[in-house]
């Protein structure tokens, strides 16, 4: 494994350069460009949503914000993942290399990204008062956990690409209904005991949970949400990984 | 022995499961017009190379020869025998493909490099070198897309061939460029050669198989048809294609 990792360090490096220079095209603004989506987003939906939900929660647009970020986070490692293993058949058709370095090459450049969001994230944070404690260090671990899940979810749907080209189309509506179902702008207090307890079949909904019981509680998130982060990351690579080492050599008769 | 197949056979699949999507394929299982065809691209074939050997591979189209070259370099597996390679491969098939437009041509030489699993130290002692046979000293910051096609397969070639590689493997490369650095391209593989290395080549110009390769390896629709003296092999060939 180590050994692997040496061998191929330097391929993963240049392929991490690659995909960052075709993301931003070369320039500083399109990075800038990259943050302002997620911001923009975030401006519409408080002005919208604040009306209506804003008033019985406090910090509500951190509230939204830290669902936003990491739903998008999310959904831009995953779809833009997806396509790597099809927009790189051109090399690994030709050149044995391991197949899963295209995505996670792919998903560095997701995570600079999402690293620059959380940056502007705890900025509004300390100017809308929120208050800093040293629990904030946890949140490193659903950022872990989240970084693995977007991994083997990215494995999953980049080998359901390749076999099946409608998977792109099927995925937009999937993400759209996730992100109703994901509780990024409204709260799940009003539902039923068992209803909330079905909004953890979300991992996402799980992440979010567990970012804003820590910034805007200031409390521990309970045990089963440690557990599910770890879990649904688990099952995600897992999943992902056996379905490469399954399909490893039978992927090139699809491209 | 630094190339060695033993009854390697190898199956493919052909059919309707390219391209499609999920709604496609529900609907054609249901109608019963899905077909998958599987076929042996490679079947049975067996031979060995010293250290130092240039072999070149021989066939019309849909011979199995690029099948062959992918169970060699490992991007295949065979369904039946076994390869076994001592050494490192320095090899891309189809040499001008998998080059990203958008990058510079320094860039693509960088990655195409570490794609054949050299070291970045090795590329950045080799990298003047590289550019100066390709004679593209002036293009290096240009974008890939801005070359012409005979100056990406020579700046692919040196890359190939520059770095000393254990096991050469070339498909189709030699087809491509001027005559001039053609003609340079073939004394680069001989020197290869002579310092030792393992070449594999797969050509539809007999003529350059018969100058260059010192073994021969004639496929025909996946079978192998005779294995042996460069010589001999290209004249059975030859004799086959003009009763044809």
């Amino acid at each position: 494994m180590i050994e692997k990792f040496k061998k191929y360090k330097f391929l993963f490096e240049e392929l991490v350069k690659r995909d960052f220079k075709k993301k931003y095209k070369r320039t500083v603004l399109g990075m800038l460009w990259s943050l302002l989506s997620p911001l923009m987003q975030l401006a519409v939906m408080s002005l919208v949503f604040t009306n209506l939900f804003g008033k019985t929660t406090a910090h509500y647009t951190i509230y939204l914000f830290a669902g936003n970020i990491l739903f998008s986070y999310f959904r831009d490692a995953t779809y833009t993942g997806m396509s790597s293993l099809v927009a790189n058949a051109g090399i690994f058709t030709k050149v044995n290399v391991p197949k899963y370095i295209f995505l996670l090459s792919q998903n560095v450049s997701s995570f600079i990204n999402f690293c620059l969001t959380l940056v502007v994230f705890f900025l509004f944070a300390m100017l809308d008062g929120v208050a800093f404690s040293w629990k904030f260090l946890l949140l490193v671990y659903p950022v872990l956990c989240l970084v693995i899940f977007n991994i083997g979810f990215g494995l999953i749907l980049s080998a359901l690409f390749v076999f099946y080209k409608d998977t792109q189309y099927l995925y937009d509506i999937f993400t759209m209904l996730l992100m109703y179902l994901s509780a990024i702008f409204y709260k799940v207090d009003s539902f039923s005991a068992t209803g909330q307890q079905l909004f953890k079949l979300n991992p996402i909904y799980v992440y979010i949970t567990y970012f804003r019981t820590i910034v805007l509680e200031n409390a521990f998130p309970s045990a089963d949400i440690y557990v599910l982060c770890i879990a649904y990351a688990l099952a995600a690579i897992l999943l992902g990984g056996w379905i490469y080492k399954r399909y490893n050599y039978k992927f090139l008769y699809y491209v | 022995m630094v190339v060695e197949l033993d009854q390697v056979s190898i199956r493919y699949i052909v059919g309707d499961f390219k391209d499609i999507g999920l709604k496609d394929y529900i609907i054609r299982k249901l109608k019963g017009n899905f077909t998958v065809n599987e076929f042996l691209a490679v079947d049975n074939v067996s031979f060995s190379l010293e250290k130092g050997d240039m072999l070149g591979i021989i066939g019309t189209n849909g011979a199995g020869k690029s099948t062959l070259l992918k169970a060699i370099t490992g991007i295949m597996r065979p369904t039946k025998g076994y390869v076994k390679v001592t050494g490192n491969i320095a090899a891309f098939l189809e040499l001008a493909s998998g080059f990203d437009g958008d990058l510079t041509v320094r860039e693509n030489t960088y990655l195409r490099g570490a794609m054949l699993g050299y070291t970045r130290e090795f590329m950045d002692e080799m990298y003047d070198e590289i550019i100066a046979f390709a004679e593209l000293e002036e293009s290096q910051d240009r974008p890939f897309k801005h070359l012409s096609s005979g100056m990406k397969s020579r700046i692919a070639f040196s890359i190939a061939c520059l770095v000393n590689p254990d096991i050469l493997i070339l498909d189709e490369v030699l087809s491509v460029g001027d005559g001039a650095f053609r003609k340079k391209s073939e004394e680069k593989m001989l020197e290869i050669i002579r310092n030792g290395a393992t070449t594999i080549l797969v050509s539809h110009s007999l003529e350059q198989v018969r100058t260059m390769c010192n073994k021969v390896l004639w496929l025909d629709k996946g079978k192998q048809i005779a294995f042996g003296a460069a010589k001999e092999i290209c004249d059975q060939y030859q004799k086959f294609l003009s009763q044809k």
